[in-house]
């Protein structure tokens, strides 16, 4: 920082030579510091331009795109008129209420399940690192593989869940092809297919709680409800709030499983989800103004979402 | 992880330190901006590109025909993969016969399988990266028109350039074209009707020569082949992945129906003819059980219960048999064609070849003489019947059909010389040609919405048809308001 008088001096009457004595340390710092850190630099251009090139660029262009429309050759701009066109789309609120069904069901699921297991698995003492390769084997699985083997479960012809049932003479079900199975069906299948991963973070997690506190908790007559009610989940709590949001964000998109499940659209479109909307609208109907107006809605609501989210957790934090 | 830097990046700007998070921020802006720059300038040059290549020298006389010592260079889609040996190889001998008389022509094939995807065709007219002939389905025309991605080919095709120009089916032509310009030439085409299994057909006590003409007859022979039993079904239906609203349009035309009024502003189906399909399909479904358990099925499904005697039959084209005989392990004689129940019209398609708009006279004038030589003299490229029998690849289904007068004459002779399979099990299909049906504007919209109503008639007990009419017409209504 230079001094006040000086400050003064240079508004007054500008001095090319007290001026670049000035600036002179500070650009040289400068310098300095960009020189020393070059390599580093350079490493981060590589990275910067993945993601201008791969991910904020098309953030950009699908931003654009909301407001264009391409007809005989043309690109015009449209106004409203791609967001007027998906609001009327009466596919547009099913795929809404699919979409946060599925979401809803997921975490039920693939919340609790994750968490449990890992909870289980964490009280083996020996064999736990195949129980752990057995719980992640799902997840190296091609997803398109552990899909179709459930597309195969689920058959209400041939299906091994069916033959279960029948032989316990219970009646088979329609699974995929009922309207009020249908999307539980998806998420059991994306629950197995996913669950791995979240349980190792859970485990490490787990694995990261002190002895002692469950020590002091039993010296206390805690029982083993009471345990993890009162050491398990609040030892947990940051990575458990973390991997609600990246589930939130995640199952929002969900597009594989009911594509590969129902065909995307399921019976009556009782599975047709956002993300395969705006699949449609690009790739069936060649309608990409709609498409990128439907994935700006989707953007806006979990930009909305994370803000909201990361806004109470800090406060949480700070109390 | 996308989130994960985010967040961390949030940390970094809560420390102390803001002029170097400032300067941090400037130097990401100025990378993004210089990446977005070099985009934009690539995009920019590509269509540059294009314009130049348009207005670049060549023969302006577009009636002519090429200058056999015209040198050019085109790029094509649908060059059959290496999997597909005689295919390639016939393709490499009709290069070197098209190189005999326009030597300077370079023609580089481009293998696709398959020759289109949607997706990826989409994608490619966006980025304006489709070859300087390009491969598209009947349908397509609107997109790529409004993708301003094919050349209009009216002045450069005539008798000369395409000289059995005159003896192609009228219809085919027409789907080619809007507002009276040309923009593709065909490549195959197909007209649905039903596909039977001949083995069942027989078991179930059924004359697979005779394949039902009438719903009615469809429903009755359906239910003495589910009869047979152990997973055996009588018929088969999409109702996935917008084929079920394909195929609720192509029953429509056999029944004489439609799916939009003539004017195109208005669904037509919610009527008597609506209703008996849906009915129909219902009755088969529940009442009688004879369309199987597993539903939601796209192209492709009926096909493998088909190949593996598990379905009787199905509405199909022709080259369903050579999907079932290459994919699937099949056999052509265990298959049979009659015509789309109903016979009233039946829905037509198929497959044709565009040139890149901004390709130079020269280049559209080689891809013309290509695309004739290849795919539309008789007796030459694919028409050369004697060739594919002796390569080993299959003679005698019933398409393409698209000529008419002599050349059909011509090729008919050529075709049945060479067959390699008992051409009588399509006679039902081919001795009283139905007349082929463009599909509806907006079709894969229009086939989204029939797909639910498909898909609710063969998988809910309990379907109203009148309530699925009414609501599919809605949004149908709702699809062509917004064009």
């Amino acid at each position: 920082m230079t001094s006040p008088p000086a400050l003064s001096e240079n508004k007054t009457r500008p001095s090319p030579r007290t001026d670049s004595r000035v600036r002179r340390p500070e650009r040289d710092a400068f310098m300095a510091a960009f020189k020393r850190n070059l390599t580093a630099h350079a490493f981060l251009i590589g990275a910067l331009l993945c993601f201008s090139i791969f991910s904020w660029y098309p953030m950009v262009r699908e931003f654009i795109l909301a407001f264009q429309k391409t007809e005989n050759g043309e690109t015009v701009w449209a106004g409203w008129s791609n967001l007027t066109y998906i609001f009327n789309d009466p596919a547009f609120w099913q795929a809404w209420r699919n979409t946060l069904l599925f979401t809803g069901l997921a975490l039920l699921l693939g919340f609790a399940v994750p968490f449990a297991v890992a909870l289980v698995l964490n009280e083996f003492r020996h064999g736990r690192g195949y129980l752990r390769l057995l719980v992640y084997l799902p997840v190296m699985l091609p997803p398109v593989a552990s899909v179709l083997l459930f597309k195969y479960f689920y058959d209400p012809g041939y299906g091994l869940f069916n033959r279960i049932l029948e032989s316990v003479g219970l009646p088979g079900q329609a699974w995929l092809q009922d309207t009020d199975t249908a999307m539980i069906s998806v998420v059991i299948a994306a629950t197995w297919m996913n669950m791995g991963g979240a349980t190792l973070i859970y485990l490490a997690a787990l694995q990261s709680i002190p002895g002692e506190l469950y020590e002091a908790a039993e010296l206390d007559g805690a029982g083993i409800l009471r345990r993890i009610w009162h050491v398990t989940i609040p030892q947990t709590r940051l990575i458990l709030s973390l991997m609600l949001l990246l589930q939130i964000i995640a199952t929002m998109q969900v597009f594989v499983e009911p594509f590969l499940l129902t065909g995307g659209a399921g019976p009556e479109g009782a599975t047709l989800t956002v993300v395969h909307l705006i699949y449609q609208y690009a790739f069936t109907f060649n309608n990409y103004g709609s498409a990128a107006a439907l994935g700006l809605v989707l953007l806006v609501l979990l930009a909305g979402f994370s803000a909201a989210y990361v806004r109470l957790s800090r406060a949480g934090s700070e109390d | 992880m996308p989130h994960l830097p985010r967040t961390r990046h949030r940390t970094s700007s809560s420390k102390p330190g803001r002029g170097r998070t400032h300067r941090r921020t400037t130097a990401v802006a100025a990378v993004s901006a210089l990446a977005l720059t070099a985009l934009a300038a690539c995009g920019t040059s590509s269509s540059d590109d294009g314009d130049s290549d348009g207005d670049s020298g060549g023969n302006a006389d577009a009636a002519a025909p090429l200058d056999p010592g015209t040198k050019v260079t085109l790029t094509i889609d649908c060059m059959p993969p290496a999997a597909e040996k005689a295919e390639l190889k016939q393709w490499k001998e009709d290069v070197a016969a098209f190189n005999k008389k326009y030597p300077n022509v370079t023609i580089e094939g481009k293998q696709t399988d398959p020759c289109l995807e949607p997706p990826r065709f989409t994608a490619m007219l966006k980025a304006k990266s489709q070859p300087d002939v390009f491969y598209t389905y009947f349908t397509d025309l609107q997109q790529v028109l409004d993708n301003d991605g094919a050349q209009d080919i009216s002045a450069y095709v005539n008798d000369k350039s395409v000289p059995a120009l005159k003896d192609m089916d009228p219809n085919v032509l027409n789907v080619l074209k809007k507002d009276g310009k040309t923009y593709g030439l065909p490549f195959s085409n197909y007209t649905m009707g039903l596909l039977v299994n001949r083995k069942l057909f027989e078991k179930a006590g059924l004359d697979p020569n005779s394949p039902p003409t009438t719903w009615e007859g469809v429903r009755s022979a359906a239910k003495k082949i589910a009869a047979l039993g152990d997973g055996v079904a009588g018929f088969g239906e999409y109702s996935a992945g917008n084929n079920g609203g394909w195929h609720f349009t192509a029953t429509t035309y056999g029944l004489g129906g439609d799916i939009v009024s003539k004017d195109g502003t208005k669904a037509a189906f919610n009527n008597d003819t609506g209703k008996q399909i849906v009915d129909n399909l219902k009755a088969m479904r529940w009442d009688d059980d004879s369309m199987g358990k597993t539903q939601l099925l796209k192209w492709g499904d009926l096909q493998k219960q088909m190949a593996a005697d598990k379905l009787g039959m199905f509405l199909a084209a022709p080259d369903d048999i050579t999907y079932m005989v290459q994919n699937l392990g099949a056999k052509y004689e265990d298959f049979g064609m009659g015509p789309i129940p109903g016979q009233q019209a039946t829905l037509f398609g198929g497959n044709d070849y565009m040139i890149k708009k901004g390709s130079s006279p020269d280049q559209i004038k080689a891809a013309i003489a290509w695309i004739n030589f290849k795919f539309l003299t008789v007796g030459k490229g694919q028409f050369d019947w004697a060739r594919t029998k002796a390569d080993g690849l299959p003679v005698g289904l019933p398409q393409p059909n698209f000529w008419t007068g002599d050349s059909k004459a011509k090729d008919d002779k050529a075709r049945a010389a060479s067959s390699t399979m008992p051409v009588e099990n399509f006679q039902a299909f081919t001795e009283k040609p139905v007349t082929g049906k463009a599909e509806p504007p907006k079709a894969q919209e229009v086939y989204k919405v029939l797909d639910t109503l498909m898909s609710a008639v063969l998988t809910n007990k309990d379907a109203d048809a009148d309530k699925l009419l009414k609501t599919a017409e809605q949004q149908v209504n709702q699809v062509l308001a917004n064009q």
